[in-house]
């Protein structure tokens, strides 16, 4: 018999359904990944015991790993499934959804809150216009190259899985949405609104609820360099407070 | 009064940059995409975005961008609007830096430039290899802005399904599907912009995200919108072959450097450099892939016997292509296993994108009063082939005018009358033919038959095109237009019914798929990127002409449709030789 990939998967047809497992027997070829897997069920709905299923439902669109949707549970690590290479993994390879963002079906969550994150840091460069008002300012190679890796960010939500602080109880912002206000604090325009962010991070929820773990650097597939920034916010909150304490 | 509003589908580049546009005037936007704009398509574009800024001392300019672009084009594209945005590209440069893009910089901190296909000058701005993702973080982070301030409102992971049209024929508005709760609704505009993207997924597996179906676009041509010049797809030469999906490796490779080669004979052969000593590893994309395809499939040559050449970056400095390309070395090492910097990457052409779109004005209106379209599901910019790094221009600058002009329509022109009741029958259409899916009871599942659509359209209506497979493809789409009324949808479920849609999407796909393959059927000519054998040459005569295909229930009618040629005439398109040997 030809070489087959064993899959289990953790199916939930809503929020509130029961979820149950499925196993999953598909032919393998050479470079696949885990997407490729999960379309080849989409042509196949059957489960390894020959019983009809239904595809399973899951998130993805760029298939090289930028886009940042297809992430979920792949052997109990958070990461992209289209660069999840199959013949790296051992087998069954277990796919579960992100535990930390509602479920909406299967391996498809709800990530609305990342985004809103990003409305809470003012997570904007505020121009003038879209018209053409001339050159930006010049800005150093080396600078620009700091900027660029925290840029990278796809809200992919690997490090809001990975981090012990993003719980129910606290309502903490999470790191990829600190690393965006730094982000957008060293740029040349960005940081006219830089104290509007400090602030919108010092509050309940922000940079204090971060128990310096280090598990999201760890698991961040575009190498943000999230610890360091938040070191640095740290910083730059602690001296903002300071000064507005002496200045009052 | 009806609200003051217009309708975006689309959150890539083209469709943010309508939205940004508009909301920066008081406007309001209502903004629909299948997945959250910041995971658009546009997030994969790699090498860069063009503009003339000149700042490399080699004598560019807006009017050479423009020249280069209607030559790299064979003369198809309409001549003024593509010069206008040329004529643009800076200012659009200039206006990514003020938003914060992380462009490479120079020692100066200017602006660094690269070289891309079918120039000789440095005229591509880049992040990284990342520069679409920078992009279109920009615009997203911009309308977020907007939607902080009230004046955007998102409709993410909601499916365009159709446009609402009034009895005059004028477009009021869009039926829309939420894809989790399967909810069908319509939403009132005062105009309408498409910015849906390409179609890639036709031929199953190119370059482009899953999403790329084209069926928004097929959905308003089977509405009385026009198709334009379906049958020039861009195979681009350099993509890792894989079983999902054929990863791009961006011209910026060869751009910073990269050469192309087979061995033959225990050498290396340079080919490109060979056969086109003036532009070298930098011909346009179409040349490129003919080469490369003769190579492999004609002499036999290809890489440990398969299809497939070397792109070779090992002889750059390692820390110069970190900087300048990572972000492509970064794919080649998660998918491949291997390190592009030490061993020379296997490649192979693939669909890329398409030239041919929905027909607009010079004010991008499509031939539906009140609807636009920007974008790559437009025709307007590239002719009969796109010069590498001018289609991200083309998206801003095509979102800029639709912004603006259909602010203006929406302002002056769109009707004041009621569009309630055209609303509800066009939902109640879209329903029925939702249900109708959902109650089939055939035996094709409806990704197998997409897989077999895929094969038979790359297989004939991708490189070289010969008339009688073409006609044999005709019979082919024939034959799965009637399979797919024999489908079933592997999934009941009412909640995020994933291939309910696909069964959908893939009846455009079809539609889209006759369009393309009958255009090339009727064009007996080589231009571009269509080149058929039997027909080597360009035929100005008969063919200096854009396709314009109408849907009848039969079958795509094609006419045919003058070019705007007034500012560069035609001329023979050669890259053996320098541009001014060709200009006579
Ligand atoms: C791998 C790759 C690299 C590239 N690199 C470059 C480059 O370096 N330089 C360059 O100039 N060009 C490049 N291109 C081409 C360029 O990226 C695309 O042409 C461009 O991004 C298209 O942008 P768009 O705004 O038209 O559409 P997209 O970015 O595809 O966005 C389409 C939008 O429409 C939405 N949508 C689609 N259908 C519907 C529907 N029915 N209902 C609701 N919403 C819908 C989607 O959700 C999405 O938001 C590259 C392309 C690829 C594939
Ligand atoms: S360092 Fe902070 S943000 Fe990162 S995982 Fe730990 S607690 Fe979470
Ligand atoms: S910081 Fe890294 S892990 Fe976190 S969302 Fe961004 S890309 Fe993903
Ligand atoms: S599909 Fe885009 S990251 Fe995997």
């Amino acid at each position: 018999m030809s070489r087959t990939v064993r899959l289990r998967i953790r199916r939930q047809d809503g929020p509130d359904a029961p979820s149950r497992w499925e196993e999953f027997a598909v032919p393998h070829y050479p470079h696949m990944n885990v997407i490729t897997c999960l379309q080849e069920i989409q042509r196949n709905p059957v489960d390894a015991q020959g019983k009809a299923t239904t595809p399973v439902v899951w998130d993805c669109n760029c298939l090289e790993e930028v886009c940042g949707a297809c992430t979920m549970v792949i052997n109990g690590r958070a990461r992209q499934a289209c660069s999840a290479l199959v013949d790296d993994l051992p087998q069954p390879i277990v796919l579960e959804p992100l535990s930390k963002f509602p479920l909406i079906r299967d391996l498809m969550v709800d990530r609305t809150v990342m985004f809103e994150n990003l409305k809470r840091i003012k997570g904007w460069v505020p121009i003038d216009g879209t018209y053409d008002l001339g050159p930006g300012p010049r800005l150093a190679e080396k600078r620009r190259q700091f900027g660029y890796r925290l840029s990278r960010c796809m809200t992919c939500g690997c490090c809001m899985e990975a981090c012990p602080q993003v719980n129910r109880r606290t309502n903490f912002i999470g790191p990829a949405a600190l690393a965006q206000a730094l982000y957008f604090n060293i740029s040349p325009i960005g940081r006219s609104l830089a104290e509007e962010r400090l602030e919108a991070i010092m509050g309940d929820g922000g940079i204090t609820e971060c128990g310096n773990a280090q598990n999201c650097v760890k698991v961040c597939p575009k190498e943000v360099p999230l610890t360091t920034a938040i070191a640095k916010l740290n910083g730059d909150t602690t001296w903002y407070f300071l000064r507005n304490w002496f200045q009052r | 009064m009806q609200r003051q509003n217009v309708i975006v589908v689309g959150g890539g580049l083209a469709g943010l940059m309508a939205a940004v546009r508009i909301a920066e005037q008081n406007f309001h936007v209502d903004l629909f995409s299948l997945v959250p704009v910041r995971r658009s398509h546009s997030v994969c574009a790699q090498g860069g975005i063009n503009a003339a800024v000149n700042t490399k001392g080699e004598g560019d300019s807006p009017w050479e961008h423009f020249d280069d672009t209607i030559y790299g084009g064979d003369f198809l594209a309409n001549q003024t609007p593509v010069k206008r945005m040329c004529e643009a590209a800076p200012g659009i440069i200039y206006l990514f830096d003020r938003m914060g893009v992380m462009f490479n910089r120079t020692d100066e901190g200017l602006l660094d430039f690269r070289r891309f296909g079918g120039t000789k000058y440095h005229r591509t701005a880049f992040a990284g290899a990342t520069t679409g993702q920078q992009l279109l973080y920009a615009l997203d982070e911009q309308v977020r802005r907007y939607e902080a301030a009230g004046r955007v409102t998102k409709f993410e992971g909601w499916e365009f399904l159709s446009a609402i049209a009034d009895d005059a024929g004028v477009c009021r508005g869009v039926v829309a599907a939420d894809l989790v709760s399967g909810e069908v609704r319509a939403f009132p505009g005062r105009a309408v912009i498409l910015a849906t993207g390409g179609l890639g997924m036709i031929f199953g597996k190119s370059t482009n995200s899953v999403i790329n179906t084209g069926a928004a676009a097929g959905s308003v041509y089977t509405q009385g919108a026009r198709f334009a010049n379906g049958e020039f797809i861009q195979v681009h030469p350099t993509a890792i072959p894989g079983p999902d999906k054929l990863r791009l490796m961006s011209e910026s490779a060869r751009g910073e450097g990269g050469r192309v080669w087979v061995p033959r004979n225990g050498e290396r052969w340079y080919f490109l450099e060979e056969m086109y000593p003036a532009y070298g590893n930098l011909v346009p994309r179409d040349i490129a892939s003919r080469a490369i395809f003769d190579v492999c499939v004609n002499q036999g040559l290809g890489v440990d016997g398969k299809n497939q050449v070397y792109l070779d970056l090992t002889h750059i400095p390692a820390d110069e292509l970190e900087v300048k390309l990572g972000g492509i070395l970064e794919i080649y090492r998660k998918f491949m296993g291997d390190d592009p910097a030490k061993v020379p990457m296997k490649v192979f052409p693939a669909v890329h994108y398409s030239m041919g779109g929905l027909w607009v004005d010079y004010d991008q209106m499509t031939a539906i009063p009140g609807l636009f379209a920007a974008g790559e599901c437009e025709y307007q910019y590239h002719g009969a082939n796109r010069l590498g790094a001018n289609s991200l221009l083309s998206c801003i600058y095509g979102g800029q005018v639709a912004g603006q002009k259909a602010m203006e329509w929406a302002l002056d022109k769109a009707p004041d009358t009621d569009p309630t009741r055209h609303g509800e029958l066009e939902a109640t259409r879209q329903r029925e033919f939702l249900d109708r899916i959902r109650s089939m009871d055939g035996d094709e599942n409806p990704y197998v038959l997409h897989r077999e659509l895929g094969e038979v359209m790359t297989e004939n209506v991708t490189v070289v095109r010969h008339n009688d497979r073409l006609d044999a493809t005709l019979e082919r789409i024939a034959e799965f237009k009637e399979r797919w009324t024999n489908l079933r949808p592997p999934d009941n479920g009412a909640r995020a019914n994933q291939s309910l849609h696909f069964a959908r999407q893939l009846y455009y796909m079809l539609e889209l798929a006759h369009v393309i393959t009958l255009g090339a059927r009727l064009r007996d000519e080589s231009r571009g990127a269509h080149y058929k054998p039997e027909f080597p040459d360009r035929d100005d005569e008969r063919f200096l002409k854009t396709t314009l295909a109408a849907y009848t229930a039969d079958g795509p009618r094609i006419d045919y449709e003058d070019v705007d040629i007034q500012y560069i005439p035609p001329r023979p398109r050669k890259y053996d030789v320098d541009k001014k040997e060709t200009m006579g």
